[in-house]
């Protein structure tokens, strides 16, 4: 049980550069989610954590001790990977066993260490098969099993859910938090996938183009995304973006649609007409009758609600999740824009205020 | 609409077809039976008879009675006629043969599958040009170089030394190819969770890298124990001291000249003792790579 510290952590491949100056601070116990598009610097920035990658630049501490030029091996942590690399021709048990094995621990601690996670993770008969005698969930357990038994001040996780199947990949999700409270392992978790990390983390990193586009809990990520990235990166469907311009002395904003509106929490900086982005979530639009008209081109019933994909009369599409089964494709459905649910940001997709 | 009686018929005509079909691969097959054994069921049979029946010209198709009486001879003396180079026992020659295949062919695979793992895991300057380097030898025959490589054995005075008939053959592009090939396909992951796990080079070697080649290292072991086994040109050219002779070199010096009379019966026999190990060899190492087959997983 550890506290991770990177300090201005930089990477380069060649002449591309794939974080720039990357700062966390992770205290002890806590499960951070690293969530990103691919392509986006997550998984380098895990690799730079377990060593299996230098940093160009920046600083990696492990509870306080400078471990950027130590071996990962050197450096107290355990690693659970997507395609969960245990060695095809050892059992389970051996898999679990090899790098205590290699630490020179005594066989009866080997023992008892492997006997206490297999039964934590309930794969205590499977430790005499080879891995490919095991499902891909069984897999992944003792993937976690291996992470386990070392007592690691760290525990990384490489999207360790994206092979399993969609209703195995919900379990394994909650396991994973469970057994990471249970154990008060410091994590880091990386994922593409904006549920787990919703549903994971104590704190989620939005990772945008090399860069962490936002540092904080699930709900402060939903609920106050730093910018129109993370806004249209958090959330399923995705928020709506509105073209509008700030107006009444900076209390309001006119759409493109047409209707101004007054912002429910205060005045934003800057000159009248100066342009904005309004985002708003799509289960936030209502129906009401002196709403905007909304000209329905795409239904999907999901049961038990609808999403309507539609046109606003400046052109600009939007979204709405309703409560019904609502409207007919080429219908128009008068829907209202909260002032509430406002996410206002300036031209270049940064927050403003609120 | 088919009546039962069309289908009836439609079975029937299948099954003539399949019949004709199977008569023809059985007749291919036992032609090339033919072709292959044969010239083996003559030497087979030839090793069973005395020498002067084939001295005679007969070929025989069926066994005589002397085989006992040949092997025998042919393993402890190498017979009686008196030759320039003198007699072999076979068990010397076959001894000598087995040392030589089994040394070129373990030598080969531990220092294909050294260099393989270095080129393929490490990241050192040269890597590649150490590779191409090693490659491209592929295209030198060993006859192309044979009068260099004397000369170098000459000068480490490795002539009539059992070093100097197995080194010059150890090197194997082919086979350091085939591992590379092999250890390209070893999912970077493994070498990653070995890191986090501790092991250092040598130690993913051993555990890991070397129990996933067990089926490669088996087939590559028969077909290096064949090609070792077979060596003729260079071992005729660096041994002349007979106590090193191998059984496919020690053969052909057993057929003599036109005048002589050569006693034909213990070549056969010795001949039928040569095959022995390589076929063992194809029995043993096949039941391991059958499992190996079936037990890998990636």
């Amino acid at each position: 049980m550890a506290t991770l510290t990177l300090s201005a952590v930089r990477k380069q491949f060649g002449s591309t550069q794939v974080l720039h100056g990357i700062d966390l601070e992770v205290a002890d116990g806590e499960m951070i989610v690293v969530v990103g598009a691919s392509g986006c610097g997550k998984s380098t920035l895990l690799r730079i954590v377990a060593g299996l990658e230098t940093p160009s630049s920046g600083i990696v501490r492990i509870d306080g001790r400078d471990v950027t030029a130590l071996e990962p091996a050197d450096r107290d942590i355990a690693m659970v990977f997507q395609n969960y690399a245990l060695y095809p021709h050892m059992s389970v048990f051996e898999n679990m066993a090899y790098g205590l094995k290699i630490r020179g621990m005594p066989m009866a601690e080997i023992k008892r260490r492997v006997a206490e996670a297999a039964e934590m993770l309930e794969i205590g008969p499977l430790l005499e098969r080879k891995p490919r005698q095991l499902s891909g969930g069984q897999r992944q357990r003792v993937a976690m099993g291996r992470a386990v038994v070392r007592e690691p001040k760290l525990f990384l996780f490489d999207e360790p859910l994206s092979n399993l199947d969609a209703k195995l990949r919900v379990q394994m999700r909650a396991e994973i938090r469970r057994l990471q409270m249970r154990l008060g392992v410091t994590s880091l978790f990386v994922t593409h996938d904006q549920v787990e990390a919703m549903t994971l983390g104590d704190r989620l990193v939005v990772m945008h183009a090399g860069r962490a586009a936002q540092v904080a809990s699930p709900m402060e990520v939903w609920g106050r995304p730093a910018d129109t990235y993370v806004a249209g990166f958090i959330g399923s469907p995705a928020m709506n973006f509105l073209n509008a311009t700030l107006a009444a002395g900076g209390t309001a904003a006119t759409l493109k649609a047409g209707p101004t509106i007054a912002f429910a929490d205060g005045p934003r900086a800057g000159a009248d007409g100066t342009a904005l982005t309004i985002g708003i979530r799509p289960e936030h639009v209502a129906v009401s009758p002196d709403g905007l008209p909304l000209t329905v081109d795409l239904v999907e019933p999901l049961g038990s609600e609808t999403v309507i994909h539609g046109h606003l009369p400046g052109g600009e599409g939007l979204v709405a999740r309703l409560p019904l089964a609502a409207g007919d494709i080429g219908a128009v459905l008068p829907l209202a824009l909260p002032a509430a649910a406002f996410h206002v940001f300036d031209a270049a997709g940064v927050r403003l205020g609120g | 609409m088919l009546t039962a009686a069309d289908d009836a018929a439609l079975a029937r005509a299948t099954a003539r077809r399949q019949a004709r079909s199977r008569l023809l691969a059985h007749i291919v097959l036992a032609l090339g039976v033919l072709v292959f054994a044969f010239p083996i069921w003559l030497t087979l049979v030839g090793s069973s008879h005395d020498a002067n029946t084939i001295g005679r010209g007969d070929v025989p198709l069926w066994f005589g009675a002397q085989a006992i009486t040949n092997y025998i001879s042919a393993w402890t003396t190498g017979g009686s006629a008196v030759r320039t180079t003198g007699q072999v026992p076979a068990w010397l020659m076959l001894w000598n043969s087995l040392n030589m295949a089994v040394m070129i062919a373990v030598g080969k695979i531990v220092i294909s599958l050294l260099s393989a793992y270095a080129v393929v895991f490490f990241s050192f300057p040269g890597r590649m040009v150490a590779f191409w380097l090693i490659f491209i030898t592929l295209m030198l025959p060993v006859e192309v170089r044979i009068i260099p490589t004397f000369e170098v054995m000459v000068n480490l005075g490795l002539i009539n030394t059992m070093a100097g008939l197995v080194v010059p053959l150890v090197a194997s592009a082919t086979a350091t190819l085939l591992f590379r090939q092999f250890f390209l396909t070893i999912p970077d992951e493994y070498v990653e969770a070995a890191k986090i796990d501790g092991a250092g080079p040598l130690r993913f070697f051993k555990d890991v890298v070397m129990p996933l080649s067990v089926t490669n290292i088996a087939a590559l072991f028969v077909i290096l124990f064949i090609y070792g086994w077979n060596q003729y040109l260079w071992p005729l050219l660096i041994v002349s001291d007979k106590d090193l002779e191998t059984v496919v070199v020690g053969m052909s010096k057993m057929i003599g000249t036109s005048d002589s009379q050569n006693e034909w019966n213990i070549i056969m026999a010795t001949a039928v003792l040569a095959m022995l190990p390589p076929v063992a060899v194809v029995v043993f190492m096949q039941r391991w790579f059958v499992k190996g087959l079936t037990e890998t997983e990636k």
